[in-house]
């Protein structure tokens, strides 16, 4: 066992052996690897739609005149762009993650499994019947 | 259908050169020849000297990966016909390093897979009087996807995560562990959870997905992987709440 | 035995922020940052607003969907740095950063959402 050790040791560290370091831009080499760091960067429009999300609750909490300029400045040709981009990317993070989940989320009811494609199913039934409630609760207001 | 395609072939002798050069060869393109074949020509026919592994040549032994045009391939499985007209780059398998021309060390992933105690692991052995272990096809079948890792390391050349942090456990230690975890013959959860819950075990892991989408044997390490953190996330969160066990 | 670390944690609350914001934020943001801004659908007025932004449940969900969304980004954030750009020497600094970031936003929306009542 000692010997064995010993061996793996030295072969670890063999410096004839080719070590091809990575590459750092890897995720510019293959489409499907674009695809992943694409839906990594999902992240940035959640977090500032998040920030936009406390922007309109304080302009809710100041005045009717701060939530009349906080809609107005969500009407500039910029803002509107950075939301439309941020919508687009929005959907990709939210298929994205209902099509991953799938994966995670194995349920057995009693002896028989879930079919993936139930839970996928599932989710954008949720994803349908949550954008219904927003969409009317904004309307009812 | 041309009768002959190029194959551009890695070399890497590291008692003259210290990169990687590419050699060329023209081999013979009939339809039922895979790139090993083409590989077999070369080394019978036009150059002895090149090294490879393989040996099964039917898709079970996973000896023969290499990386085909940047894709890591099983060179038993993959026909020279697919690529025509050619040329084809046949390179070592990615994140390993490399010995000679196409052979690659996998001794990083034979020193994981023993860590995460791939066999079964019971509290008290069974008495053979007891008989056989019995278990339906149900309870086969939680674990038996699991089973179908050939050990080609095609996922482990795909990884992304691999290649940037060699210390992640990888994705068929991780599956290969679930086989076992999963298999209701086991009763060793626990002791991988030590190996896997690590911050390179499981965590390391960011599901790009890749690995699935490589594996020749439809093993879905990346689904047993995403599986595996939801258990080792709920097994925390009970250690956390409830230290000395519930 | 499991080894004690946060990531188990950072990876449930990045987990429910993204499914929280995949369920939530694309009807919000059609609304907010396109229906209303381009006139497609009348804007809620103030009073409207107000009213329900005052609502307990409305309030509550939208600190888990705030806060977790904050963390979702965060963590998401550093594992990108982290692989995209090996910034290896750097973990500790983008990770206190970012998980910061996303405890103060937290804070500052329960701070607001309280306040909004």
């Amino acid at each position: 066992m000692q010997a064995m050790h010993h061996g793996d040791l030295y072969t670890a560290y063999h410096p004839r052996w080719l070590r091809q370091p990575k590459n750092t831009y890897w995720w510019l080499e293959k489409p499907s690897y674009f695809a992943f760091i694409l839906r990594e960067l999902t992240c940035l429009p959640v977090a500032w739609f998040a920030v936009y999300l406390l922007l309109l609750t304080q302009a809710v909490i100041d005045s009717p005149a701060a939530y009349a300029q906080f809609m107005a400045w969500s009407a500039s040709p910029w803002m509107i762009l950075v939301n439309v981009v941020s919508f687009a990317l929005l959907v990709f993070h939210a298929i994205t993650f209902f099509v991953a989940a799938p994966q995670a989320l194995i349920v057995h009811l009693g002896r028989t499994r879930v079919p993936g494609s139930l839970i996928l199913i599932g989710h954008y039934a949720a994803w349908a019947a949550a954008s219904v409630v927003v969409i009317w609760l904004l309307g009812r207001a | 259908m041309a009768d002959r395609i190029r194959l551009q072939v890695a070399r890497y002798r590291p008692e003259q050169e210290s990169e990687a050069t590419y050699d060329e060869f023209d081999v013979p393109c009939p339809k039922d020849w895979v790139i090993l074949d083409g590989l077999n020509h070369i080394k019978d026919q036009l150059d002895g000297t090149l090294a490879y592994r393989w040996s099964c040549r039917m898709g079970i032994c996973g000896s023969c990966g290499m990386t085909v045009n940047g894709e890591p391939k099983l060179t038993c499985a993959t026909f020279l016909h697919e690529y025509a007209p050619g040329p084809i780059r046949v390179e070592p398998l990615r994140n390993f390093p490399v010995i000679r021309d196409l052979i690659v060390d996998i001794g990083d992933f034979m020193r994981k897979l023993v860590t995460v105690k791939p066999w079964i692991v019971r509290d008290e052995e069974r008495p053979l009087s007891a008989g056989e272990f019995r278990q339906t096809p149900d309870e086969m079948d939680e674990y038996k996807q699991y089973s179908m890792c050939i050990n080609c390391m095609l996922c482990y050349s795909a990884c992304p995560i691999y290649g940037l942090d060699p210390k992640f456990v990888g994705p068929a230690a991780i599956a290969l562990a679930q086989r076992y975890n999963l298999d209701n013959r086991d009763q060793g959860a626990s002791a991988r959870m030590d190996v896997l819950s690590e911050h390179e075990g499981i965590w390391g892991c960011t599901f790009v997905g890749e690995c699935t989408k490589v594996c020749p044997k439809h093993v879905d390490p990346a689904g047993s992987i995403q599986r595996y953190k939801l258990t080792a996330a709920l097994e925390s969160m009970k250690s956390f709440f409830l230290p000395r066990g519930a | 035995m499991i080894k004690r670390h946060p990531e188990p944690l950072l990876w449930v609350l990045f987990s429910a922020g993204g499914m929280l914001s995949g369920m939530l934020m694309p009807a919000l943001i059609l609304m907010f940052g396109i229906a209303y801004p381009l006139g497609w659908v009348t804007p809620p007025r103030y009073e409207q607003m107000a009213g329900l932004m005052a609502n307990p449940i409305v309030r509550l969900a939208l600190f888990g969907l705030i806060a977790l969304s904050l963390f979702h980004w965060a963590h998401r954030f550093r594992h990108t740095l982290y692989d995209g750009l090996q910034i290896k020497h750097l973990n500790e600094v983008v990770a206190v950063v970012s998980y910061g970031a996303a405890v103060v936003g937290s804070g500052l929306a329960a701070y607001l959402l309280w306040q909004v009542g």
